[in-house]
């Protein structure tokens, strides 16, 4: 944090800790920037930098260890929520969160999330959909939108033959073990204050040793999308929110003793 | 130390914990499921970790979390299971983790069948998973060596920060035989693990990788990784002769099980006047090709008789090793048909009587 002599101003902003002072990588009007500050300032506001172990993704993401004033391991494509149950189920004391985008949890890691929410592994999954594969130049993923046009679905995504949209949220809510769930964006202010409550809460809830937390948040790729960044938080209001509706898709359920 | 008669896969599981290997992930396969169901009573005991995951994909990436921290982490399974597993084993290797693996293999290829076999030495010593690795390959031929090295393992994974596979056929996992635990596991002292992550406190953070975009970074990790891999050459080849003198005709070289079967033949045709050696590799990699060499040179040695359980995977590395000097043969059963030693012995004479000449 910068020392500010003049005494005409006050620091209402200033870099979290948990955060690196590197340069991120990322195209302009991306909001993976975004997300990423609101879990540098949750894991600020908690105190838990000092045990908090982050797992990247492969992803466009894939060097948010650089970012980040915390210990990280880079995990294979998908695999985060594996890496994550080995790590907190030998070191119960660490605050594990994994950090993943659509193609790495909704597509080559869906068994892993899948079951490590089932087991109601005790850690925080900050899960980044923006419709697309961004890192490796924009291709269909299992969460593009009807017809919309990818460099592998030039024709515009076919129901038909790639099905529909997979909503995760939705999906793992189905579960029956205890978990939080909530689905939310980052394309206005307001939503950009909710963000940061719902990865507060899920934070919470592993702190509290309570259950399996998973924040989706809908995110864009104006690179990929093909379109600027003010067009691109415009497109997730108008095609992502109706399809993906925000709120909070399951809670734990008080303790029942058995 | 108490001497009791254990099953292999039960024995295997408690030498894991004597060593502190007390972290456990798997998925069940035959002919290796009892050594999960063991660990799923005794690690409650000990307050150790017993996680059954959804598959093999996961279990290796499970471990590959676990092993971050520092901790005794390990897994147990069979040849399919082994085969999901490379994903994480490459990556582990690569982020340079300690960690245990247990293959009690079958016979292959695809599905195959559960009964013993020696199919998986290419994917064990050549690299089953992509990139420029290697992993240190330990075979036993009895349940107490199956022990002893899976106690080794634990202090060889940690020693030089890399994976360990323990290679046994289906016979090491199914027999029953005496083994002795040590009462305590006594291994040389250890560098400190300044690389495991425990939440950066009090320090830089820390990060467990094997991404590397500078190809000038990538190329330097190799040349680390391959330095450790050059001082297990040097340090950590294991090898047993058995009955090798200056009276031997021909030198068999064969591991596992497999040579246990083929000790039985020699003692049976040293009755006979026919005098053969054996050499079984212990460690698979690094491979004693320097000893194969010098044996297979001794002017009394006639031929090499490479005995497997298997189409023949070792034949390869005995074959490098030899290096022409001597002829090079291969006698093997596959699907999870051991040899009975008639057939071994059988093959020999044929071999001796120069009708079988390469
Ligand atoms: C096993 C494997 N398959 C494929 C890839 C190539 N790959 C890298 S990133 C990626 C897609 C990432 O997309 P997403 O998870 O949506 O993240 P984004 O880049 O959009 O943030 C793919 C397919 C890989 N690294 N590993
Ligand atoms: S390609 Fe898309 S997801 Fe990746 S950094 Fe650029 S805008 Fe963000």
């Amino acid at each position: 944090m910068n020392e500010v002599k003049d005494s005409a101003t006050t620091i209402t902003f200033a870099r979290p800790q948990a955060f690196s002072d590197m340069v991120t990588h990322y195209c302009p009007g991306c909001t993976h920037g975004i997300i990423h500050r609101l879990v540098a300032e949750t894991i600020d506001e908690l105190n838990i930098r000092e045990r908090t172990v982050g797992v990247a993704p492969v992803g466009c993401s894939v060097l948010i260890y650089n970012y980040f004033n915390v210990d990280f391991l880079e995990s294979p494509h998908g695999r985060a929520p594996a890496l994550a149950t080995g790590l907190k189920r030998v070191s119960p004391e660490l605050i594990v969160f994994t950090y993943q985008g659509d193609g790495d949890l909704a597509s080559i890691g869906l068994s892993e999330i899948v079951h490590a929410a089932n087991r109601g592994e005790k850690f925080t999954t900050i899960f980044v959909n923006n419709a697309i594969y961004g890192m490796t130049g924009g291709q269909m993923a299992p969460t593009t939108m009807p017809g919309q046009v990818t460099s592998t679905s030039p024709y515009g995504r076919n129901v038909e033959e790639a099905g529909w949209p997979m909503r995760i949220c939705e999906l793992l809510s189905t579960l029956r073990t205890p978990g939080y769930i909530e689905r939310v964006a980052v394309h206005t202010p307001q939503n950009i204050v909710r963000t940061k409550k719902a990865i507060r809460t899920a934070f919470q809830n592993q702190i509290d040793r309570r259950c399996f937390s998973l924040i989706e948040v809908l995110s864009t790729c104006p690179t990929n999308w093909g379109l600027t960044p003010c067009e691109a938080t415009n497109w997730v209001q108008t095609n992502m929110s109706p399809y993906y509706p925000l709120g909070v898709f399951k809670k734990p359920e008080p303790r029942i003793e058995v | 130390m108490t001497r009791i008669l254990m099953k292999g896969n039960e024995a295997i599981a408690e030498a894991a914990i004597r060593a502190g290997g007390v972290h456990y992930f798997a998925y069940p396969i035959t002919p290796q499921s009892e050594v999960g169901e063991y660990l799923a009573k005794r690690l409650p005991e000990v307050g150790g970790v017993f996680v059954q995951a959804e598959s093999e994909v996961a279990v290796g990436n499970m471990l590959f979390g676990a092993a971050s921290t520092g901790k005794r982490v390990f897994t147990s399974s069979s040849s399919p299971g082994v085969s999901l597993m490379q994903e994480a084993i490459s990556y582990m290797a690569g982020a340079q983790l300690p960690v245990v693996i247990i293959n009690i293999m079958r016979g292959g290829p695809g599905l195959g069948g559960i009964l013993p076999a020696q199919s998986d030495y290419f994917q064990s010593t050549k690299g089953g998973g992509h990139g420029d690795y290697r992993l240190l390959v330990l075979a036993p031929a009895s349940v107490q060596e199956a022990v002893d090295l899976t106690m080794l393992g634990f202090h060889l994974a940690d020693k030089y920060r890399n994976p360990v596979l323990v290679i046994g056929d289906g016979m090491i996992g199914q027999m029953m035989e005496p083994v002795e635990f040590p009462d305590k596991y006594d291994e040389p002292a250890l560098p400190a693990k300044d690389w495991a992550i425990t939440g950066a406190k009090g320090r830089k953070p820390l990060i467990t990788k094997s991404l590397f975009l500078d190809p000038y970074a990538l190329e330097q990790n190799n040349i680390v990784i391959h330095a450790k891999y050059e001082q297990m050459k040097a340090n950590e080849i294991r090898f047993e002769l058995y009955k090798v003198s200056a009276k031997n005709r021909m030198l068999i070289v064969s591991y596992g099980t497999m040579a246990r079967i083929c000790q039985t033949v020699i003692d049976d045709l040293e009755r006979e006047g026919v005098s053969i050696g054996l050499l079984r590799p212990i460690s698979l990699w690094p491979f004693p090709e320097m000893q194969i060499r010098t044996e297979a040179a001794k002017p009394n040695i006639e031929r090499v008789l490479t005995v497997e359980m298997s189409m023949g995977q070792m034949v390869e590395d005995v074959d490098k090793a030899v290096q022409g000097k001597k002829p090079v043969d291969f006698f093997g059963r596959t699907g999870g048909i051991v040899p009975a030693p008639e057939e071994v012995r059988e093959r020999i004479l044929k071999l001796l009587d120069g009708k079988m000449a390469k």
